[in-house]
């Protein structure tokens, strides 16, 4: 295992990736680079629809609070997602800038600015309705839960949100690289949503074990289910059980709970997959202490599903990539790992996702390694949603346009119900999980 | 190259940029500082009854993070005793001697301290003397000023007594706070001006502070109005020096302008629209005197390039080109044509033409652009959706005649032609 790095190399691993505006005027002057545009780009490539220019127009002229009410009022979480959401593919990366090969507004960086100031200084920028005696549970505190709990609490309706973990937050605050959010920054935005009032957050309440549906369904008006997804995929190989196999969101979990000085990493590190948990379990190993990490990939570089922004992060970090190989076999002696045996694949015809499928070529190759960690996508909670008597393929919760599940006053949305996507899309979930709520409810039509 | 020179009224410089009588020039060191930058020439700041200022003095009007579009200054003449200024001049004179040394003037308003004051200049071995007749605050309240400018009678009879004892060049300073500077103009030139200068400051508030609701300049919590210049000010100026030369008394006399010239474009324009020489103020208090380099070498690139040997070849060039609006050609058409290899997908022509003007976008919405076409026969060519786009070139305004010959207002009119029914 990787010897311990000093808290000092540690604290500056960990430091923030981008770090915000030091001065106004840093702001402003990003600001004014906007030029405003109509229908505009980023606004309709953001999965919650902020609308950007206004929010920007609104730092230059100094009116910070709009601002930050403009970002809010569309998503929630608009400062967790200032530093989260791959924007290099949503709002920055449709900035018309790119057009002319000039980069494109710091979008993210200048949301951060206003978000964090409203967060920091506890701004009210929403008035509840007077409560209407409604009453609405949401299971799971993570973005899709609490956007839903804050629409609904904004309209009167008393909230009560049962998660299984002690904090709020869910993906944000235990599934996420530490050197984008901080455990502090996650806490004080959930707070920050709470704030309105309304909303009852009752941690270490797991559905399944200390509240049913069933009996949901029967003490509140309406229930939404944020529920995420869970454990990483299985790889369905032999060695899979040995120790030093660890699961991304496992690692990531214990890496944002934990000191980071506490936490096992190995010194030669495998990562089985190329999403962006794969990415910060890789960058986060390294940033440990790690000395050796490969990033294993079944098909080409082509077909990556993290950005080139989030590869960057990992090649700058370090790591190593073997593109085109599927892990075969793990292999360990005396109980410990040693070996991760891989076939190396060839691109062959597109399968269903459009991307053309990774096809075995008989060859293989070793690396040696003592420690592997799966990142080859979640899986839905199966088990629990198929205990219930919700309708679900593999899983994953199936609901209406309006967000209402084949049960009547149970809606669902996030990750439980697309298998695992950004923050901003399980927000926009929250969202309308809400509005179907309100409607179904007849406090909106 | 280029030959830069410039002679406005026989005063001679090495080039067409002076410094105009402000704080840039109120004491030797400065002007010393100018001319080892490379100034051709400066106008004094304006020398008289010695008084006293405030501070704060200054403030700008900034827009979208652009800082001093405009500036404003509630500062008055000299406060420094008039003798040292006197020697000072004398000093830089020697130090200086083939640069342009106009001192500017006022004095109280009597025709003995006139007098006093012209003598007291010439003998320092200054080569013209500019009459602030322009200021708008602080001596306008004393009778002086922008007091003596707006009031053609006055403003003739002091220039009269100057010319009684000049004996160098007088350029009168016009204030831009009257409806028209003509008949000031035909005036001080009636008095026997040698030339005139234009745009002095115009009044100006140039915003509040909104949390004291002070305006700037805040001077121990009351402002006063102040003498407004800067890049906001230029169209005013040139517009205002324009009406000079289309005037037959006044197009004659050599003007010196003034009014917003930061670059040597914009020194070109003035020129264009025949003023001899200019002034420059606001840009080297943003930017310090070392901007003066450009203006040269940007000038003598565009001259060389033109083919133009001495500035005299292009001075006024454009006054034939301004024309009354009834004289405009009905039949000149253009209509707008955005180059979709070129278009960003911003959207802003497209709305600013759908609110604001005719309708004469249209858009087809995409994921995430939209594509914005021109409507031919909606466009009445009047130049917002090129304005309003951030891309060169993306927009352009195509001539598409309504009909061959020339068609101005008053023949339309005459042959009793249709006007829009829409």
């Amino acid at each position: 295992m990787s010897e311990y790095l000093s808290a000092e190399e540690l604290k500056q691993h960990f430091s923030d990736i981008h770090p915000p505006f030091e001065h106004a005027e840093g702001a402003i002057l990003e600001a004014n680079r906007c030029i405003n545009c109509y229908d505009a780009p980023c606004t309709k490539s953001c999965p919650t629809s902020i609308d950007v220019p206004l929010f920007i127009k609104q730092i230059s002229s100094g009116n910070i609070k709009g601002s930050a009410r403009t970002i809010f009022s569309s998503n929630i979480m608009g400062g967790g997602c200032s530093k989260v959401c791959p924007v290099e593919k949503l709002c920055e990366g449709a900035c018309v800038y790119n057009l002319r090969e000039e980069e494109p507004i710091s979008i993210a960086k200048l949301q951060r600015y206003s978000t964090e100031k409203a967060i920091h200084e506890k701004w009210s920028l929403f008035e509840r309705k007077p409560s209407n005696g409604k009453k609405v549970a949401v299971v799971g505190a993570g973005p899709a839960g609490l956007a839903c709990a804050h629409a609904l609490s904004l309209e009167g309706i008393d909230v009560t949100v049962f998660e299984k973990e002690g904090k709020g937050g869910g993906l944000m605050t235990y599934g996420v690289a530490a050197y984008k959010v901080t455990p502090e920054s996650c806490q004080d935005e959930v707070d920050y949503i709470t704030s309105i009032g309304g909303i009852d957050i009752q941690y270490n309440k797991e559905l399944g074990k200390d509240v049913t549906l069933a009996g949901l369904q029967k003490e509140f008006d309406a229930v939404f289910v944020g529920i995420g997804v869970g454990v990483a995929r299985e790889l369905n190989i032999p060695g899979e059980n040995l120790k030093g196999v660890v699961d991304a969101i496992s690692f990531i979990y214990d890496l944002r709970t934990n000191d980071y000085s506490k936490i096992t990493v190995g010194d030669k590190v495998a990562v089985i997959g190329m999403g962006m948990t794969a990415i910060d379990a890789a960058t986060q190993s390294k940033r440990l202490g790690a000395k050796e990490v490969t990033m294993i990939y079944r098909r080409t570089e082509q077909e990556k599903p993290c950005t080139d922004v989030e590869l960057d992060l990992a090649k700058l970090d370090g790591c190593l990539f073997e593109w085109l190989a599927s892990p075969k076999e793990i292999i360990g002696e005396n109980g410990k790992l040693k070996k991760l045996v891989c076939s190396k694949m060839k691109l062959g015809e597109p399968d269903s996702s459009g991307r053309r499928a990774p096809v075995d070529t008989g060859e293989i190759f070793t690396i040696e390694v003592d420690m592997i960690i799966k990142a080859a996508g979640q899986i839905p909670f199966e088990e629990l949603v198929s205990g219930s008597a919700l309708q679900n393929k593999g899983g994953k919760i199936s609901i209406n346009t309006s967000g209402e599940t084949n049960l009547k006053g149970v809606f669902a949305g996030g990750d439980a119900v697309n298998g695992g996507k950004e923050v901003v899309d399980a927000v926009q979930a929250g969202k309308d999980g809400a509005k179907g709520i309100l409607q179904y409810l007849k406090l909106s039509y | 190259m280029a030959n830069l020179q410039s002679n406005f009224l026989g005063i001679k410089s090495p080039n067409p940029f002076w410094l105009a009588s402000a704080p840039p020039t109120d004491k030797k060191i400065n002007v010393l500082r100018a001319f080892e930058a490379g100034w051709g020439g400066v106008v004094w700041k304006t020398l008289g009854s010695q008084v006293k200022n405030v501070s704060s003095r200054y403030s700008t009007l900034d827009y979208n993070g652009q800082k001093v579009m405009g500036f404003n200054n509630i500062e008055l003449i000299s406060d420094r005793p008039l003798e040292i200024n006197l020697q000072e001049i004398r000093e830089v004179l020697k130090l200086f001697p083939d640069r342009a040394m106009v001192v500017s003037l006022m004095a109280d308003n009597d025709r003995k301290s006139w007098h006093e004051l012209v003598k007291k200049t010439q003998d320092t071995g200054a080569h013209g003397i500019e009459l602030n007749f322009g200021c708008p605050h602080g001596m306008v309240e004393r009778g002086m000023g922008a007091a003596v400018g707006q009031d053609p009678e006055i403003a003739k009879m002091v220039v009269e007594w100057v010319m009684e004892v000049a004996k160098i060049p007088v350029i009168t300073k016009l204030s831009p706070n009257v409806h028209s500077v003509v008949p000031i103009g035909k005036s001080v030139i009636k008095g026997g001006t040698n030339g005139l200068s234009l745009i002095n400051t115009i009044q100006s508030v140039t915003g509040i502070d909104l949390d004291t609701l002070v305006p700037n300049p805040n001077v121990g919590g009351k402002s006063v109005f102040g003498g407004y210049c800067g890049p906001a000010v230029k169209p005013i100026a040139l517009k205002m020096l324009t009406t000079l030369a289309q005037d037959p008394d006044t197009r004659n006399i050599p003007v010196s302008g003034i009014g917003g010239i930061s670059t040597w474009r914009d020194a070109v324009e003035f020129m264009l629209l025949g003023a001899s020489n200019v002034q420059v103020c606001t840009a080297a208090m943003h930017y310090g005197f070392r901007i003066v380099r450009d203006m040269c070498d940007g000038l003598s690139n565009w001259m060389d390039e033109k083919g133009y040997t001495s500035t005299s070849d292009f001075i006024g060039l454009s006054v034939p080109k301004i024309t009354r609006w009834e004289e405009l050609d009905i039949n000149y058409h253009i209509i707008a044509n955005i180059d979709q290899s070129k278009c960003i997908h911003c959207g802003l022509c497209y709305i600013a033409c759908e609110d604001t003007s005719h309708q004469s976008i249209s858009i087809e919405k995409g994921m995430p652009y939209n594509t914005y076409t021109v409507k031919d026969e909606e466009c009445v060519g009047c130049n917002l959706c090129k304005i309003v786009c951030p891309v060169d070139d993306c927009i352009t305004m195509e001539e598409h005649r309504k009909g061959p010959e020339y068609l101005n207002w008053i023949e339309f009119q005459k042959r009793g032609l249709p006007l829009n029914d829409h």
